[in-house]
């Protein structure tokens, strides 16, 4: 349509970008941004320009606006909303059409929403904290490798939680002593190990001696026991071409699950992977490294609830979660909605668990959360409360710290879990009577004993930073 | 030292040989199984039996017991016909699950009679 003519210049961005009637479509992709304005600065207007700023905006009319429907590819600020408890910021919802983003693409719609936008300078600090993704766009994602009920007819794991550990020292061990610890704890019932995340490939444990000793450790578990065991091969790298040589190898001598850090290792390698495990039938560990970094701020930054969407989308079929109960941050609400997030298809706006929109997943499968840092089997009851059967449950200094080993550590921590979900199914309140359930399962088992004894009730009772935005002043 | 206990298990003792979920906890007993179908019935599920020889535990397909009991909730129908798979087959594991059709999972699998391990 020739009816608007170029006039250059600088324009209000409430004009163009704030559209407070807009309905948004089924298919547009919705954001919700914490807003902390300069003072001065009309909510209306930074809307506005947030939603501008990532999407189609720049600072000034330019004349090639014209020879497109910027109308049709705008982002469109349509509410705001006061944050419970903090007159410093609002909530701000934009909408913005299914086009402006590559299919497939989670590194597309963050290179948008979380671009330029974050440093602009009439914000003193901005957060996204939810994101909708249409189903049309889920759909083009190719999501988990295999899914919860895939890996557990892969691992013949039912009815309970899985069961890890992270090998500790986190640094410095060879291959082969690495392969021991390893050994030791999956023989003594743990369902996996774990590298630690900053193990890659350093001078002191090359990745292929890791994994040779490994697989070994595991073969040799598998026939002592007679159940099905895996370690979590972290094949983190330097570069993508390096990351794909290990899982190969990976895969090549029979591990059944690697490991991938999809913040620090970037999004672009973390779906290139996750395609790659859905192909060659290998289940996918994510870690979390530099999340707080992100999602730590409740003014700054962008909300762990949107990692694990986009996480879900890259590609994992395990993601950590916090533990709620452990020495890590996480408040209860909120890990409860992000752990919905990862799991169920379809999950309903609920603000007290801090979830912003509906989030339909359509058929993408689920992410089993992992509930790993500073637990041990005094935790356990509550564990297996809060966090139900479709999950895994790491103890790293709760299974190595046992006096006897770590093959005592893991059968303590084995008869722990499964005694809490027996007395769970028994229809026991796990978090009232977990002691009692405890000491009884210890009269059949002297490592459970000696781990409770050693661990006597820890708690790590620090105050949340990030709570969710509930309280009013 | 002395106080410190050694972890009994080695390739050579058929006794370290277990059988995933509730095998670190002691052989079921009746209650226990009782309370077990009552939780597979509550959860909507529908109650399986599947037996195998111990030399085959490995295996993902064990020999299924006639059908799953397609919306059978009578507990004691359900402990009739675990009973009669033992009794038949007394020298194999047997195992009671409860097949969810949504999840098309097993909510729950669990070896309630133990076999000789080999």
């Amino acid at each position: 349509m020739a009816d608007k003519k170029y006039s250059a210049g600088v324009k209000e961005y409430r004009e163009t970008y704030w559209m407070p009637d807009y309905t948004p479509l089924d298919t547009d992709l919705l954001a919700c941004f914490k807003i902390t304005p300069q003072d001065g600065v009309p909510r209306e207007e930074v809307a506005a320009a947030v939603a501008a700023e990532s999407s189609t905006g720049t600072w000034t009319t330019v004349w090639t606006d014209l020879l497109t429907d910027l109308d049709h590819y705008k982002g469109r600020a349509y509410s705001i909303e006061d944050v419970p408890g903090d007159d410093t910021c609002f909530y701000a919802f934009v909408a913005y059409p299914i086009d402006l983003f590559e299919e497939g693409s989670v590194v597309n719609v963050l290179t948008s929403l979380v671009g330029n936008v974050f440093g602009f300078k009439a914000l003193r600090a901005l957060r996204l904290e939810d994101i909708r993704f249409p189903v049309a766009y889920v759909m083009t994602c190719n999501g988990p490798p295999q899914g919860i009920q895939v890996e557990r007819d892969i691992l013949n794991k039912y009815g309970r939680p899985l069961l890890g550990c992270t090998i500790k020292p986190k640094l410095g061990l060879s291959a082969k002593n690495y392969g021991r610890a390893c050994y030791e704890g999956l023989r003594g019932g743990l369902d996996f190990t774990k590298d630690d995340e900053n193990v890659n490939s350093q001078p002191f444990m090359r990745w292929r001696h890791r994994f040779d000793f490994v697989m070994e450790a595991i073969h040799k578990a598998e026939a002592e026991t007679g159940e099905r065991k895996g370690h979590y091969l972290n094949v983190t790298a330097p570069t993508a071409d390096e990351m794909m040589r290990r899982a190969e190898y990976a895969k090549e001598i029979g591990a059944p699950i690697i490991m991938h850090d999809y913040l620090t290792g970037g999004l672009s390698a973390n779906t290139q992977l996750a395609q790659w495990c859905q192909d060659n039938g290998m289940l996918l560990h994510i870690h979390r490294a530099m999340h707080a970094v992100l999602d730590r701020n409740p003014h700054h930054g962008i909300h762990f609830r949107v990692l694990t969407k986009v996480l879900r989308l890259s590609g994992g079929d395990h993601l950590h979660s916090g533990t709620v109960v452990g020495k890590l941050e996480g408040d209860r609400e909120a890990t409860l909605g992000w752990i919905d997030l990862m799991r169920d298809s379809f999950i309903k706006e609920d603000r007290s668990r801090g979830i912003f929109f509906d989030q339909d997943w359509g058929a993408m499968p689920g992410v089993i959360p992992v509930a790993s840092g500073g637990i041990h089997v005094w935790h356990m009851p509550a564990l297996v409360n809060i966090f139900g059967d479709d999950s895994c449950l790491q103890f790293g200094g709760g299974t190595l710290g046992h006096p006897w080993g770590n093959a005592a550590g893991a059968a303590a921590n084995r008869v722990a879990v499964e005694a809490c979900v027996e007395a769970r199914n028994k229809g026991r309140e796990l978090e009232v009577e977990g002691k009692e359930i405890l000491t009884d399962a210890a009269t059949n088992s002297p490592e459970l004993k000696m781990a409770m004894e050693t661990w006597k009730e820890i708690k790590f009772e620090f105050d949340t930073v990030d709570k969710l935005d509930v309280a009013h002043k | 030292m002395s106080d410190m206990q050694d972890y009994k298990s080695s390739l050579g003792d058929v006794s370290s040989r277990k059988f995933e979920t509730f095998s670190y906890l002691p052989e079921m007993t009746p209650d226990r199984i009782r309370s077990q179908i009552e939780y597979i019935v509550s959860k909507g599920w529908n109650p399986g039996i599947e037996h195998t020889e111990p030399v085959n535990a490995v295996s993902n397909f064990w020999y299924m017991w006639k059908l799953p009991m397609f919306g059978e909730t009578n507990i004691d129908s359900i402990l009739a016909e675990v009973e009669a798979c033992h009794k038949a087959h007394p020298e194999n594991h047997v195992r009671l699950l409860g097949f969810d059709n949504f999840s098309q999972s097993a909510g729950a699998s669990m070896v309630i009679y133990r076999g000789k391990s080999v």
